[in-house]
């Protein structure tokens, strides 16, 4: 996956490397600006069994500030924050893999170095017996959800 | 034996004329013998469902995924109207967005299991869920209208189309906090076993209806423009989507 451009940050940034689940690394740049979740949306996407992107609505290219051509057939840690420990998404991929829903309060960031909190929900699409991708599903979650998140999170890191 | 259609309980008996004439052309359209029943609640209808005597139903999406994955219904059509909710409080209330909500609220409904699933979904983010609010059951959404300008309940949950079908008088005397805006989630025409091989031959049929003018007044008395043919995997899509939200 591509490294974060500096062209595409607002305002000051810091820059950390993420390593990702497949072995790889990504330079990510991001600030502290947090964009609010936008009221009474869903935001929703589907990837393949290899967790690349292959469908998202107009409320997840808005949040993530990409053009929707720029996010189809990405990883889905396009998305991934520093912030957000190895260990959660270590906990959702092994549970959507067992064939089970897997939810918990996600730190995303955004193409502009931003960042927003969502509650995701994902499962796996399962279509004649066989897992054939899976579907996320975000929606607003509480400001004391996120608070505890932060804390977990950290102590996590 | 005639085959037996239905709609989903969230109609109101000025919308199930529209439904009867709609069965006329059904019956026309397929060339069979077709009967309408309607139920006056949702369990009432799942019973009639999990008896095996419903053969084509305008199903809510909650129930539309039970009908596929369980009882072999196949997908035909939906209309361009996704079914949204919005959360009404009284109009003198002081609140004025969800997060502002307190545990122990009296929240007006009716038993769609859709609606309720999105409103409770809605209020998430005020740390409100089942165990800590009070549901008060209503026959109709102008019920729980009334329930809230009665002030016998704080919160209600509206369809909303049927929010906004309510006349002006009584949505004076409301205050919507916030309306879904989902996009994708959709009642559904669905068949069942025993006509599942008629799905594209009908889908084709409603597809045209706005072609003439008697399938537009027709449109015009569901509250639709015009009817969308679903396949599957838009179908298995939804249901994708009600089965993560109801987690």
């Amino acid at each position: 996956m591509q490294d974060m451009n500096p062209s595409d940050i607002q305002g000051e940034y810091r820059e950390t490397t993420l390593d990702l689940y497949n072995g790889t690394q990504r330079k990510v740049l991001v600030t502290d600006m947090e964009t609010p979740y936008p009221e009474g949306k869903l935001i929703v996407s589907r990837t393949d069994t290899e967790g690349r992107i292959t469908h998202c609505n107009r409320s997840f290219v808005d949040m993530s500030g990409y053009e929707e051509a720029e996010i189809i057939g990405q990883p889905h840690a396009l998305l991934r924050h520093p912030d957000m420990p190895a260990a959660a998404f270590e906990d959702l991929w092994n549970t959507v893999k067992a064939g089970r829903k897997w939810h918990g309060y996600v730190k995303n960031l955004r193409k502009d170095g931003g960042y927003y909190w969502v509650y995701a929900t994902v499962i796996p699409n399962v279509r004649n017996g066989q897992v054939v991708g899976y579907t996320s599903v975000r929606r607003k979650p509480s400001r004391q959800k996120v608070e505890e998140a932060i804390q977990t999170y950290a102590s996590m890191s | 034996m005639p085959y037996q259609f239905t709609v989903s309980p969230d109609f109101g008996p000025d919308q199930l004329a529209g439904w009867h004439i709609f069965n006329t052309w059904l019956q026309r359209q397929l060339g069979t013998d077709i009967h309408f029943e309607t139920h006056d609640a949702f369990d009432e209808q799942r019973q009639s469902i999990s008896e095996d005597q419903i053969d084509i139903i305008y199903a809510n999406p909650f129930d539309a995924s039970f009908l596929v994955r369980e009882k072999g219904f196949v997908a035909v059509a939906s209309p361009h109207n996704p079914d949204e909710t919005t959360i009404a409080v009284h109009a003198d209330n002081p609140v004025t967005e969800v997060e502002a909500l307190q545990p122990g609220c009296r929240i007006a409904q009716t038993d769609d299991p859709d609606i309720s699933m999105m409103g409770m979904i809605l209020l998430e983010p005020a740390n409100l869920d089942r165990d800590n609010t009070e549901a008060l059951i209503q026959d109709s959404y102008i019920q729980v209208a009334k329930a809230l300008i009665q002030e016998k309940a704080d919160v209600g949950f509206f369809l909303t189309e049927a929010y906004e079908r309510l006349s002006n008088l009584v949505k004076s005397q409301l205050k919507p906090l916030v309306n879904s805006d989902i996009q994708v989630v959709s009642h559904t025409l669905l068949l069942g076993p025993a006509l599942a091989e008629r799905k594209d031959e009908l889908a084709g049929k409603l597809q045209a209806m706005s072609d003439d003018v008697q399938g537009q007044q027709l449109l015009d008395s569901l509250g639709f423009r015009s009817w969308n043919p679903m396949d599957e995997e838009e179908m298995e899509f939804m249901i994708d989507l009600i089965e993560a939200l109801a987690a």
